[in-house]
């Protein structure tokens, strides 16, 4: 557990993508607040370093330890005045069709929860004075973070800025914890009184059903529980529609087949539909997608991202995504993996097979001297190739079967997974002579909160 | 796709010595005379064909010469026995351990060395390239191995009926075996060996890979191997069978709680494999892991395998490989997967002989001159050993083999077997009228039946050569192996496809054949036309002088009293002897079991039919004095007839031979069978078979080209062997009459009725009427 603790913090204290995107929505948010009030939140602006996630080393393991950082401020804005036009600012909001904040959406997965929290940065002074402690703690907690308790992370290079939504601007947060700490989570939701902010709490995925429960029991909290394909698809939509700071939410590989040329290149999803929806979670789920409201469940293969780490942690003992692709990307497969030039000593031309293509994944590990011999990395890299080649595969014939040439790869699976998004669009494009291109997101596993938080804030006019 | 190290070896094989001495009367039978050879090696077992002549006695009958006819005494006709050769193709599967061996053994036994390749496929076929050239000093002809594999399996789909089978585990019979189509084509062919081939087969020599996946058996092993520690594949096997893969799988409920309902999606579904070990901070069971490892290949190869059978809308799916070959485990999961991804519209069909598709085809390739595909084969029941179990400890049925040999032989027919044109659906015909695989109570008053008659019929043969010393001894052969059959059958009722009372009546015939009993009722069946014969005319006058509806009642009387005069059946030989045929009266009244006598004397005021075909049934009074005389009426209406009459021997039947004989003398005494069979308005044909049952869809092609000529259309068929045991539920395109006495009061009881009962059933078929 402290090889993962250790991976988070160094992710979230001095990953690559950190140190830029962090500075600018906090300034932003900085400059805000500070006009609004300026003795209220400098010690937040300045709380990065000192935050728990990344103090949480020493103490419990809790995820989420947000106790630490507003404890003794709630008495302080809890006169009548502020409770009365507290008052009159919910009944507005409610008025303009816009759900009281916090606002969050919700995706609770088989292995990791999905958050998206908006940030409002458009408050106005005398809201910041009304605003409830608790409800200022939560956007003060996890907009300062960006690990929380030993898991939970914010995807700051994902970070959407200056985002309209419900006639608000705001940053929209992308945060992400494993779904066993969600006893704990929820625990934090009773222990902080979320249910008195009347929010509405939006949730997809399976764990809106499995945890509904617990919510109303343990924290007095009523999901509105969504169908996580339709949050999938919603979500997917309106990033791709807002776009990712001005630049395009989507991209494809160039020249696929040459690993020399092969580069990431923006586009846009223009011409949505049809498309091939192919989520890559703990499970896969492929969808058809004809519009917005039209689409189907194609099938889906239990062998997923769950598989990957599954396995991976089997055969190498590693714990984490993280740690599994890096081992990944250090392995060689080739000799874990039977090839077509193993057996036939080249190219099977008969069946116009190349010699380097796989033929028996995991084929070499029938003989016990190379299992005896083989690297943790090489296995790790195995395991990658050989699930992303699967998924490949199905993604292919269902896209020939339903008729629909493009394929657009989602789900956390792809995170920081460079190996398999160019092995997937290598796939698509040489098993297909070139009809099908792999199209990816840039915010991969998020759609589903971000469709759940849409639908929060569905029944605005200006969304 | 080449394996590495040991595949799917059994249980014995470490403990097997590579000097063990092979018992040579039962493998590589017929050596000496071996032609051509082909041989396919995979990872762990070597699977030898070849090509070789037998020589067995056959039993012919020969009409005396008319002008010496008086000198021959009483003799009706003279039976000769008789060497003849056939070709039979044989095929040995064994580990590789014994490879050296048998070569060994065949190259002592060679005697004919005209050959001089021998072709060979598999992926071990380059590591003992050498050895064999050195061995036997014949030259290794190298084929690709898909192309064999195709050869093979469209062959075995063709020649073996009952060939593929659906696997159902919880079922009352967990093998369901398909009814052979003519039409084989197209199909869709999953490989899983190391890897997995989808292969489309569109006609013999029209096949595509279209598909695959490298997730397949290599995958099982290699991973499995690694996860659990265990070296073998089919320990790993036995560990899947044994394990919960619910604690590593994280299923849909474990993310919902319950059931994705919205999508269909049940709690139980897998959501994602080995999904719990990813986050589950604790140790996962090897049987467990072995189990989800097994799941996860087999649903993705049955995913994979719907896809492509989707996208080519191709709906028979056959799958094999080393994966498959027979465990019951992976056949289960794979159906599992097929069912739930397809919803039941594609069923998983696994194969009897998958393991030897390969050596079939590479033998087909260098028989090519030979032309096998021209003649029909059929599984010679003797010789094969018939399905087997691989992993003994998952079906603990496991019979005693001789050592771990597997054998399978094929007879080349005399003849090409088509199907009758009349067959309403081709494709949906089942001959047999109960399936024993599945019915087990049935099943086992039949085994119980045969078993009980063995000790009558070891006499019979005995008795039908005693001028020969060593019949005896043959004959205890010919029980030992008899007996051993049916206890194999007792454990493993699938074993040589559904069994059924054809069957096991015909692998009687072949046994008995196996030990040069061509015919142990040739003697009977002549003194019985003999006497038979001797009352025809005064049979005949009888008849002629009743009124026309009492000699019509008369004539089907005739025919099921005849009937009921068979020496085959326990019930009779126990309760009548010969000097009853004229004081047995029928003691069944009417209406009969089943009675449709009244529609059939409403359609004979109506038109002559154009042509009947009439399968015969036994010797003697049924054939003299019941067909003949009905035949005879059938052809003073003005229908002409085509008598279809067995081959070659089975029990007491009437062969063509005989049939050709008997007819002749007849036409002697008869003026009216004379001038039919002169005018060839009574032909004679042979059916193709030698058994006392009777397959529609194998028939002699030019019965088949006869009926088709004659504008058949009224199709009649006799005995509890053609019309009872089999054919009762067969759809004719035509009129139909099946005529029967029950001469077995289990079977009788079966059917609601006593022992004798009478079944005259006459059906035309839907929207027919003259």
């Amino acid at each position: 557990m402290d090889k993962a603790k250790s991976l988070v913090d160094k992710k979230g204290a001095s990953g690559p993508f950190h140190v830029n995107n962090v500075q600018s929505p906090r300034g932003l948010n900085g400059l805000v607040v500070v006009a609004a009030n300026g003795s209220c939140s400098t010690s937040n602006a300045l709380g990065l370093s000192t935050g728990p996630g990344s103090s949480s080393s020493s103490s419990s393991s809790s995820t989420f330890e947000m106790h630490h950082l507003h404890r003794g401020e709630e008495k302080d804005c809890n006169g009548s005045p502020a409770k009365r036009s507290r008052l009159r600012r919910r009944t507005e909001s409610v008025k303009r069709n816009r759900p009281p904040f916090p606002w969050f959406g919700m995706d609770i997965g088989g292995t990791l929860v999905k958050l998206v929290y908006f940030e409002p940065v458009d408050i106005t002074a005398e809201e910041e004075q009304e605003e409830v402690e608790n409800l200022k703690s939560i956007r003060r907690y996890l907009t300062s973070n960006v690990a929380y308790g030993k898991t939970g992370v914010r995807d700051v290079h994902l970070e959407l800025r200056n985002l309209t939504m419900c006639g608000r601007t705001g940053n929209l947060h992308f945060i992400r914890f494993p779904t066993q700490a969600m006893p704990r989570f929820i625990q934090m939701g009773r222990d902080k009184n979320f249910s008195s902010l009347h929010t509405t709490l939006c949730a997809t995925g399976g764990g809106a059903y499995k945890f509904e429960n617990d919510f109303r029991t343990m924290a007095d909290l009523e999901l509105l529980k969504l169908d996580e394909l339709d949050c999938l698809i919603r979500g997917l939509l309106f990033i791709d529609r807002v776009g990712f700071n001005g630049h395009p939410e989507c991209y494809y590989f160039q020249n696929p087949s040459d690993p020399q040329s092969c580069v990431k290149k923006p586009c846009n999803l223009d011409n949505h539909f049809p498309m091939l929806l192919v989520n890559i979670g703990s499970g896969v789920s492929i969808l058809a997608v004809y519009s917005e409201n039209n689409y189907k469940r194609v099938t889906g293969t239990s062998l997923g991202g769950g598989t990957f780490l599954g396995l991976c942690c089997l055969l190498t003992g590693c714990e984490t995504f993280e740690e599994a692709l890096e081992m990944a990307s250090k392995g060689d497969s080739t000799n874990v993996d039977k090839l077509v030039k193993d057996i036939y000593g080249g190219d099977y031309e008969r069946f116009g097979l190349q010699g380097s293509a796989v033929a028996s994944s995991f084929g070499h590990m029938m003989c016990k001297e190379k299992r005896d011999s083989i690297r943790k990395e090489d296995l790790a890299r195995a395991t990658l190739i050989t699930i992303t080649n699967n998924i490949g595969s199905i993604a292919r014939m269902c896209a020939v079967n339903e008729k629909i040439e493009r394929v657009v790869f989602v789900g956390n699976f792809l995170r920081i997974n460079t190996v398999s998004t160019k092995l997937l669009a290598y796939a698509m494009d040489f098993w297909s002579k070139g009809q099908l291109r792999a199209l990816f997101l840039e915010h991969e596993g998020y759609f589903g909160a971000v469709g759940a938080l849409t639908e929060l804030l569905k029944t605005s006019e200006d969304l | 796709m080449a394996e590495c190290g040991r595949v799917d070896s059994n249980t014995s094989s470490h403990t097997m010595d590579k000097s063990i001495t092979l018992p040579p009367d039962e493998i590589f039978r017929n050596m000496e005379n071996a032609k051509r050879f082909a041989i396919d090696i995979g990872g762990s077992l070597t699977k030898l064909a070849y090509y070789s002549t037998v020589q067995h006695k056959v039993a012919k009958v020969r009409s005396f010469d008319h002008s010496t006819k008086e000198a021959a005494g009483d003799k009706l006709y003279e039976i000769a026995v008789q060497e003849e050769v056939t070709a039979r193709l044989h095929f040995i599967k064994f580990e590789n351990a014994y490879i050296e061996t048998c070569l060994d053994f065949i190259k002592d036994h060679l005697v004919n060395t005209e050959t001089k390749v021998i072709k060979a496929t598999g992926g071990g076929a380059h590591k003992f390239k050498e050895l064999i050239e050195r061995k036997l000093g014949l030259k290794v002809d190298k084929e690709d191995e898909m192309t064999c594999l195709i050869k093979g399996c469209n062959f075995v789909l063709k020649n073996i009926p009952h060939e593929a089978f659906v696997y159902a585990k919880h079922a009352d019979s967990e093998f369901r075996f398909q009814t052979t189509n003519p039409d084989i084509f197209p199909y869709l062919l999953v490989n899983i060996g190391s890897g997995v081939s989808i292969v489309k087969v569109e006609s013999e020599d029209k096949f595509e890979r279209i598909g695959g996946s490298s997730i397949g058996g290599g995958t099982f092993w290699g991973l499995g191997a690694l996860l659990t520690k265990t070296k073998r594949f089919d320990e790993l096997l036995q560990l899947a069978s044994k394990g919960q893969h619910s604690s590593v799988d994280m299923l849909v409920k474990d993310i919902y709680g319950g059931s994705y309902a919205c999508l269909g999606l049940t709690g139980d579904l897998i959501a994602s494999s080995f999904g719990k070990s990813a986050t589950a901070d604790k140790e996962f069971s090897n049987e467990d892991m072995a189990k989800s490892l097994l799941h996860m290949i087999s649903n993705d190869i049955g995913q994979l395998a719907c896809l492509y059978a989707k996208l080519h809308n191709l709906s028979r799916v056959y799958f094999g490989g080393f994966f498959i070959r027979g465990h019951p485990v992976t056949m289960h999961t794979i159906t599992y997967s097929i069912n739930f991804f397809t919803k039941g519209e594609v069923q998983a069909l696994f194969l009897r002989h998958e393991g030897y598709l390969g050596a079939i085809g590479a033998f087909l390739k260098g028989a090519e001159e030979d032309n096998p595909n021209q003649y029909s084969w059929g599984e010679n029941y003797a010789g094969s050993s018939g399905l087997m179990s691989v992993s003994p400890d998952m079906n603990p049925m496991q019979r005693a083999r001789s050592g771990t040999f597997d054998m399978l032989e094929m007879d080349r027919l005399d003849r090409q077997l088509v199907n009758l044109p009349l067959l309403q659906d081709p494709s949906s015909y089942i001959p047999d009228t109960v399936d024993l695989t599945e019915d087990a109570q049935a099943r086992e008053y039949w085994l119980y039946c045969f078993e009980e008659a063995l000790d009558g019929v070891v006499k019979r043969a005995v008795a039908s050569q005693p001028d020969i010393p060593e019949a005896a001894e043959r004959a205890e052969k010919f029980r030992q192996k008899y007996l051993h059959k049916l206890q194999t059958l007792r454990h493993q009722p699938f074993a040589y496809g559904s069994l059924t009372v054809r069957s096991l009546l015909d692998t009687r015939e072949h046994c008995l054949n196996e030990f040069n009993f061509p015919d142990p009722y040739s003697k009977i069946k002549e003194r019985e036309n003999d006497i038979a014969l001797k009352y025809y005319q005064k049979a005949v006058k009888s008849l002629e002088e009743l009124s026309w509806e009492d000699r019509q009642f008369a004539l089907v009387r005739g025919v099921l009293a005849g009937n009921v005069f068979d020496w085959g059946a326990k019930a009779v030989s126990d309760h009548f002897s010969i000097k009853l045929i004229f004081t047995f009266c029928f003691s069944s009244d009417r209406p009969w079991l089943v009675d449709s006598f009244d529609q059939w004397l409403e359609r004979l005021k109506g038109p002559p039919h154009r042509c009947a075909l009439f399968f015969v049934d036994n010797s003697g009074v049924d054939i003299i004095l019941g067909v003949i005389p009905f035949v005879r009426e059938l052809l003073s209406r003005g229908t002409e007839v085509v008598l279809a009459s067995n081959s070659g021997p089975a029990l007491n039947d009437v062969t063509n031979s005989e049939l050709q004989i008997l007819t002749e003398r007849i036409a002697a005494m008869d003026p009216v069978i004379d001038s039919a069979l002169r005018e060839d308005r009574l032909t004679l044909v042979q059916n193709g078979s030698s058994s006392p049952c009777l397959d529609l869809s194998r028939l002699d092609k030019v019965l088949a080209m006869l009926v088709r000529e004659r504008q058949t259309d009224l199709v009649i068929i006799e005995g509890m062997g053609r019309a009872i045991h089999t054919n009762y539920y067969a759809m004719l395109s035509c009129e139909s009459l099946k005529m029967a006495v029950i001469k077995n009061s289990w079977l009788a009881d079966r059917l609601g009725g006593k022992l004798f009962s009478v079944v005259f059933k006459y059906e035309v078929p839907a929207g027919k009427s003259h």
